[in-house]
């Protein structure tokens, strides 16, 4: 295969990644990684630098969209950035030190991982307010958004089980070279209470400033190559924006599906393949 | 002047992030073209990691071939920026947080900052 045929090749596969990352909230980079290292035989830190950069790509691009909106909560995303960043430096630096095929295991297991919350049923809202809690109001955490009848009011909850929780997705993040972006939520939405609209546009506006951290010990180190990089920041990035501007109009229930037995199928060719060695 | 206003201040955010990300893939594009049109027929070898050269791993060395006009190296400046891009937004929170004087987030703030700082700079070869 020459140097053309495999940048096409990949663009249209992380485009595919790109838009069924966006139309299941998964992102793009939990799919890009395992298929650029089994279908295309790419070594996985290859991939994982590659795929860290598609990262950064759709979660600015999204976020740029979304902050119009005036949901996210910055002084959140802000705070617990100071987890995910510290655990991305702590992901990256463990990257250079453990086997490949232990990564690749971990991969798979967190896919598998990925897959159960994709099927999750999506967000129910709950009652909003409880208690104030001191940690919260000292940290001015509690806000509001936009609603139809005026600001609605939120306050947050046991901020340090969500801190901890994101220190790991950032360790994730900075290991594996995706968003972690289901996990965030899980810490914002189910730890942390906030509004689900909240902790997703948050998420997603953290997701890039946690990949920059590790992205830049990833370039130091070599893992960024420009050969495989483009096609799979382009891809993801077009795939994204095609998949949020078609979000509305598609049922989503099969193609959840779908996606999961996807993802079900490349977490067992990773932990079979990181067992054995090959990857 | 107005007041940096939360609101105000995520709309500012909003078009910092888009311009980003727009320079950045069309700098990734270009240096896509200029990469295959002189090297798309040969073949690519990702089995075997073997790092990127030392000229494109560190700043100085990506600026200087993207100013060669070679095609890595202006990939890589792309993708620099689009590195850049979240960094920029954590730096113009801190003057927002500041505009609003709210001290605990410029602090805060300023220790997101400093963590990315030490990844970019602080971890070279």
């Amino acid at each position: 295969m020459t140097f053309l045929t495999m940048s096409l090749l990949v663009w249209a596969a992380s485009l595919l990644a790109g838009f069924l990352g966006a139309l299941t909230g998964l992102g793009g980079g939990v799919v890009v990684v395992p298929l650029l290292a089994v279908l295309f035989h790419v070594d996985l830190r290859y991939a994982v630098g590659a795929s860290l950069l598609s990262v950064i790509a759709t979660s600015s691009g999204a976020a740029a969209a979304y902050v119009r909106e005036g949901v996210s909560n910055v002084r959140v995303g802000m705070f617990l950035e100071i987890a995910t960043t510290v655990g991305a430096l702590a992901g990256a630096a463990v990257a250079a030190h453990v086997a490949t095929g232990a990564v690749a295991v971990v991969f798979g297991l967190v896919l598998l991982g990925a897959a159960g919350v994709s099927l999750r049923h999506p967000a129910r809202e709950r009652g909003l307010v409880a208690p104030p809690e001191r940690i919260a109001r000292a940290l001015r955490l509690d806000g509001s958004f936009p609603g139809p009848g005026g600001p609605v009011y939120y306050t947050v909850r046991r901020v340090p089980a969500g801190f901890g929780l994101m220190f790991l997705a950032g360790g994730l993040s900075g290991l594996l070279g995706i968003g972690s972006g289901a996990l965030k939520v899980i810490a914002m939405d189910d730890v942390m209470r906030l509004p689900f609209k909240v902790s997703t546009t948050t998420s997603n506006f953290m997701i890039g400033v946690t990949a920059a951290a590790s992205a830049g010990v990833y370039l130091a180190r070599g893992y960024i190559d420009p050969g495989l990089a483009a096609p799979v920041v382009l891809g993801v990035l077009a795939g994204a924006l095609l998949g949020a501007r078609l979000l509305p109009r598609i049922r989503s229930h099969v193609l959840r599906l779908v996606f999961a037995a996807v993802i079900v199928a490349l977490a067992v060719e990773m932990l079979y393949q990181g067992a054995t060695g090959r990857l | 002047m107005r007041q940096w206003t939360d609101e105000r201040m995520e709309r500012f955010i909003g078009g910092l992030l888009r311009i980003g990300v727009l320079l950045a893939a069309a700098l990734v594009l270009a240096g896509a073209v200029v990469f295959l049109a002189h090297h798309g027929g040969e073949r690519p070898d990702y089995r075997v990691f073997r790092g990127e050269p030392r000229a494109l791993r560190g700043v100085g060395g990506i600026v200087r071939e993207a100013l060669a006009l070679d095609g890595p190296g202006l990939i890589q400046t792309g993708l620099l920026v689009l590195i850049a891009t979240p960094v920029a937004r954590v730096a113009f929170s801190v003057f927002a947080f500041a505009a609003q004087g709210d001290r605990a987030y410029v602090v805060i703030t300023l220790v997101v900052l400093a963590v990315l700082g030490f990844s970019l700079l602080g971890t070279g070869p």
